[in-house]
């Protein structure tokens, strides 16, 4: 056992890494953050040297998503740290645990608007599930330990600690065995026995049943019980965007996802249930449509780890606070003890599956051009649906979700919440850092990747293996298709018109670079894309104007849903 | 509705803030706030009296909950709680009006704690009514200033909203 030792607070801030089991750090250093980094120069942690801290912020995210793990950013003070506000706020909105270390002016300087000093505690008060500023180094590695206990139990979420020069130049004691304790943080994990059994006998008493599962279940690491209690009655399962997965998009009650570019058959289903099993979900505006009018003959269950959560965007009629792996196998067991033969709502499954047959998901599949969802079907098909999808925000986002069914959690990687733009990109190198095994794919439109595409030179530089698809289309593409629908085709600065050539521009950073124009290149191209060794752009030129389908407007029912006209 | 809710907190730097932040963050209002520190000077009582039908004020609650800082929150039920508010009034002041004022602040029990030919200042305590009836009384002399502390509350009887021992 180590001994108690006295130490640079820089020292402990990486002893503190190391105990927690820190493999990877993303970020990128400045005048503030040296002396840590002069830490990290003899550090057995890998420190992956990003070109934008936004970028680093979402490297961490995404190897979060992807192993479960907390990730760590690492910036310097002022525009640093600022730099890494759009990341953090993307991992507080999908509940992702990351510590972010910051630097700052020494503790003499704060407050008198020294070269670089940003409040970045101030500023992120209300997109971390805590902050600290450090201003004695006998706090520091405290702080440090409850900085992992707090990102990574209840709900997960980022918590940035801000170190001042002088706390990282100071010295202290470190003492491998402090513990944390924190009165006013205590998350529930498991769940009231009366209230599960009241949920059973919900489940028991309904006809129409809907499970809706979302990332919480990911995060629970709920899955396998979701499945249990899915298959025992037979429940049909819609996933939100953040929890797909969770449910195998294979499986026969399967509803693949919800909400505005839902299946069809998932937001009837929803609409016309009498019971909601709300699992791990917030209830987005983009999963219920018009809330007042959200499943209005469900009674809804609602199973979450976070309290705050119950009752906030739609009525709940039965709250079940905690672990969600918990609380599914304790209703599972008592389900066990409970039903009959009887309760296994066939009525309502025949009605579910000929609504699945009735509208499936659909696209011109005769088209002679190069249509978007095309790519993205062929891309599942050539990569048996086994590859972790990162991607980015917008259209392709939309047809990654619908047509790259995934049978696994973690194996779809989005910015769900804050719907970052730029995100996709560097988090599959953080995804593929965590997962060095796997195959990794970034699904981009082509404005989202020039948001972080600079990334490909720390791609390169640490022959990072992942590949990235952009579903070009010359658009800031959602925005158009809203304009097209709602603004009376006004494409008010969603052209891009001019666009780098993406071969030329993965070839400049000694990438592999691939242009596809037609369909009978597609196949060819992303193999040949997992067969290099090293990242590959592939330049997808899909048809411009192609929308995603079906679409419930924002603000309306589930259950008004535009689509394609079927010529 | 109006409610008073009383949440123990970590008498640390930035709590106060990130409280604030809360409220200004989810578009709750705050009518009053009160701060000060407890028996335990490393806890603050903070009394917060918020306007809202019960879901907002179930959700302020849980929200603050969330806080790590937070430690413990309770919603003062206004049947049986005792509230004082303190105020202090300037009030303008004349040889006619002076024996007034003074004869009204005795019937409302209320202190003269400063006199000038031109001012007097008034400290006044009790419920909220009773401090706005007063002032109401006062407002015709014109007040020149006032300050008013906003409400501190406590649960009628022995229950209290206490920390819990912690298991160590």
């Amino acid at each position: 056992m180590p001994k108690k030792e006295r130490m640079k607070g820089t020292k402990i801030v990486v002893e503190s890494l190391m105990d927690e089991g820190v493999e990877y750090i993303f970020g990128i250093p400045g005048g503030s953050i040296i002396p840590l980094y002069d830490e990290y120069y003899d550090s057995d942690i890998k420190h992956i040297l990003m070109r934008h801290e936004q970028a680093a912020a979402h490297a961490a995210d995404g190897y979060a998503r992807s192993t479960g793990r907390t990730g760590v950013c690492t910036a310097t003070s002022g525009p640093g740290a600022t730099n890494l506000v759009t990341g953090i706020a993307t991992a507080y909105m999908d509940s992702v645990p990351m510590v972010a270390l910051t630097g700052q002016v020494p503790t003499t300087s704060i407050g008198n608007d020294a070269f670089q000093e940003a409040d970045i505690t101030g500023i992120t008060l209300s997109i971390t599930k805590h902050n600290y500023l450090v201003k004695d180094v006998n706090e520091l590695q405290r702080i440090i330990k409850e900085a992992f206990y707090i990102a990574s139990t209840g709900r997960p979420g980022p918590v940035l600690i801000d170190l001042p020069k002088d706390v990282q130049t100071g010295d202290a004691e470190y003492n491998p065995e402090t513990t944390v304790n924190l009165r006013g943080y205590k998350p529930t994990y498991k769940g009231h026995p009366a209230q599960i059994k009241k949920a059973a006998d919900m489940i028991i008493a309904a006809e129409r049943p809907v499970i809706i599962a979302g990332g919480g279940v990911t995060i629970s690491g709920a899955n396998k019980e979701l499945i249990n209690l899915a298959e025992l009655l037979n429940i049909p399962v819609a996933t939100t965007i953040m929890g797909k997965g969770t449910f195998p998009e294979d499986h026969l009650l399967s509803l693949g996802i919800l909400g505005m570019h839902g299946t069809k058959y998932a937001n009837y289903s929803v609409s016309g249930s009498d019971l909601i099993i709300a699992i791990g979900t917030r209830f987005s505006d983009r999963v219920t449509g018009d809330v007042s009018r959200f499943a209005s003959d469900a009674k809804i269950i609602h199973i979450d780890i976070d309290p705050a959560e119950i009752g906030k965007n739609v009525r709940v009629d039965l709250p079940i606070v905690g672990d969600s792996k918990n609380i599914l196998n304790s209703l599972v067991s008592v389900l066990k003890t409970n039903i009959s033969k009887e309760t296994k709502y066939k009525n309502w499954l025949d009605k579910v599956t000929t609504w699945k047959k009735e509208y499936p998901l659909y696209f011109d599949k005769k088209a002679d051009t190069l249509k978007p969802q095309y790519v993205i079907k062929k891309l599942y098909e050539a990569t048996n649906g086994d590859a972790i999808m990162v991607t980015e925000v917008g259209q392709h986002q939309m047809w990654t979700a619908q047509y790259y069914l995934c049978k696994n959690p973690r194996q779809f990687i989005s910015s769900g919440g804050l719907g970052t733009m730029g995100y996709g990109f560097p988090a599959s190198l953080g995804v593929k850092m965590g997962l060095p095994d796997r195959l990794v794919f970034d699904v981009a439109g082509d404005g989202s990747f020039q948001m972080n595409c600079q990334e490909l030179a720390t791609a390169v530089q640490n022959n990072i293996d992942v590949k990235v698809a952009i579903i070009n289309n010359g658009y800031l593409g959602m925005v158009r298709q809203w304009q097209e629908l709602f603004y009376n085709r006004r494409y008010s600065n969603t052209r891009l018109g001019y666009l780098p050539d993406f071969v030329k521009f993965a070839e400049s950073y000694n990438a592999k670079g691939i242009r596809v124009t037609k369909k009978s290149e597609v196949e060819d191209a992303i193999k040949e894309a997992v067969k290099h060794d090293g990242p590959v752009l592939i330049d997808f030129r899909v048809e411009e104007e192609e929308n995603v389908f079906p679409m419930v407007p924002a603000g309306a029912p589930l259950t008004n849903i535009l689509e394609v006209d079927k010529i | 509705m109006k409610h008073v809710l009383a949440a123990l907190v970590e008498n640390k730097p930035g709590t106060l803030a990130r409280i604030l932040n809360l409220f200004r963050r989810r578009g709750f209002n705050i009518e009053s706030a009160a701060v000060g520190e407890t028996d335990d000077p490393e806890i603050s009582r903070l009394t917060i009296v918020v306007n809202g039908d019960n879901n907002v004020v179930e959700q302020v609650i849980k929200q603050l909950n969330k806080l790590i800082e937070v430690i413990k929150v309770s919603n003062l039920s206004q049947d049986t709680m005792v509230g004082r508010e303190l105020a202090i009034i300037k009030v303008a002041v004349d040889k006619e009006t002076m024996g007034e004022i003074i004869g009204l602040s005795e019937i409302f029990r209320a202190k003269i704690i400063d006199v000038s030919m031109k001012s007097l200042v008034i400290e006044i305590t009790g419920d909220e009514d009773k401090v706005n009836a007063f002032v109401d009384v006062m407002r015709r002399f014109g007040i020149k200033e006032m300050a008013r502390t906003g409400l501190v509350a406590l649960a009628r009887g022995p229950k209290a909203t206490k920390v819990e021992k912690e298991e160590v």
